[in-house]
């Protein structure tokens, strides 16, 4: 039975088998820091093509732009922006680690001490800025209007 | 097949010799003949703190369930068979021990273990290697040299030896390439251990089929699909820096220094 299927299959596609994928794999931190600066890749390439429509709106008319522009004024966006500054500041990090890993020569050698550090400089650069950018947001919403 | 409770095997027969402890090993259990999908099967087994994963397998296989297949030669670490991914991730079977996977404040200790990703799964936890050594075999990892044969050996500086040194220790276990989620994507790709075993040969010395190994990877299914995730780096139970190896016939390519 078994080599009745062995004859009529190749080498690396006999029966019953099948490349296994499914289960989870809990790889290196070097893995998880690619998958994030895909995620991250693919939001801030979101954003740019929004940005590029609601720019280009000036070519139809301003008041539409302004009209567009003034949705955006809202809590709701004010968080998606601060989710952006996250996004494109752990992308153009992990940019630079990606890029000593690719050409410096002991970068492969220093790529978890460069995660944790840029992971530091990311929190340390977030944390004043979303204070900074939803400090408005907020004080407008709770602050009991001064 | 009945639905069968997943603990409902009688592992009573499992010799407990004294301080062992009682482990739950969730095996990924797959038989062509009778499943069309892979399944979870545990087995409540003793074991010791210096035991082996292994040595968990082949109780299961002796006293349990004969039908359980895995690969396993020497047993320690040095002919590379017993690849498999132990909780969550590729590690030798004979070189990983009980007592680093115990959990902690005496809670119940289970070890998952399933076959090695991204390659045809047999049975069990038992994989076709025939693609790996495909992409082992394309790279031609062998020492080409053209021109006369010298009469003595051919001789290597130390420095020389050491340059490839790292690469030298790979045993094809297949952990490395099947932890790399490239591999896992597309088949194609030559996957880590081609790279390193063309690594070894390419910065030998005494080897002058350096430019066709790089331009056999600098192909669309070559080096360049590498995207530094470190997976086979860790994966790697001798301790090679595939990863750096990688980079190296990357920037070999790049800049055309060997």
């Amino acid at each position: 039975m078994s080599t009745s299927t062995a004859e009529t299959a190749g080498a690396s596609d006999r029966a019953g088998a099948a490349r296994r994928s499914g289960t989870f794999y809990r790889g290196d931190p070097g893995m998880w820091s690619w998958v994030l600066h895909r995620i991250t890749g693919v939001l801030t390439f979101f954003f740019l093509f929004v940005h590029v429509l609601d720019t280009a709106l000036v070519r139809v008319s301003p008041n539409a732009y302004d009209e567009v522009i003034e949705t955006y004024k809202t809590p709701f966006v004010n968080l998606l922006e601060v989710a952006l500054v996250g996004a494109v500041l752990y992308h153009a990090l992990n940019g630079i680690r990606v890029i000593l890993v690719d050409f410096w020569a002991k970068g492969t050698q220093y790529q978890k001490v460069m995660l944790w550090s840029l992971i530091g400089v990311w929190v340390i650069v977030m944390v004043p800025g979303t204070y900074f950018m939803l400090e408005r947001t907020v004080s407008e919403l709770f602050g009991g209007g001064n | 097949m009945t639905a069968v409770a997943e603990n409902a095997h009688d592992t009573s027969q499992i010799p407990a010799p004294e301080g062992s402890v009682t482990i739950t090993v969730k095996i990924l259990r797959f038989n062509p003949e009778l499943d069309t999908e892979p399944h979870w099967e545990s087995y409540d087994v003793p074991a010791l703190p210096t035991d082996r994963v292994l040595n968990l397998l082949f109780n299961i296989k002796n006293y349990v369930d004969g039908t359980l297949a895995f690969r396993r030669s020497c047993a320690h670490g040095i002919c590379g068979s017993d690849a498999m991914q132990i909780n969550g991730i590729n590690r030798l079977a004979c070189k990983v021990l009980v007592k680093d996977l115990l959990a902690k404040d005496g809670k119940r200790t289970t070890v998952t273990v399933a076959p090695i990703k991204g390659l045809p799964t047999m049975k069990d936890l038992y994989v076709d290697m025939e693609p790996f050594f495909e992409a082992y075999r394309a790279v031609k990892p062998y020492l080409i040299a053209y021109g006369n044969e010298p009469t003595r050996e051919r001789i290597q500086s130390q420095a020389d030896r050491e340059r490839f040194d790292d690469t030298t220790k790979c045993i094809l276990c297949a952990a490395c390439t099947s932890s790399c989620p490239v591999y896992w994507a597309d088949g194609s790709y030559f996957g880590p251990a081609a790279i390193v075993n063309a690594h070894r040969f390419i910065f030998d010395s005494r080897d002058e089929g350096s430019e066709e190994r790089l331009d056999i990877l600098n192909d669309a299914e070559g080096v360049w699909r590498c995207r530094t995730t470190f997976n086979c780096t860790d994966a790697c139970p001798r301790g090679i820096q595939v990863t750096k190896a990688i980079q190296e016939v990357k920037r070999a390519l790049l800049f055309k220094r060997v």
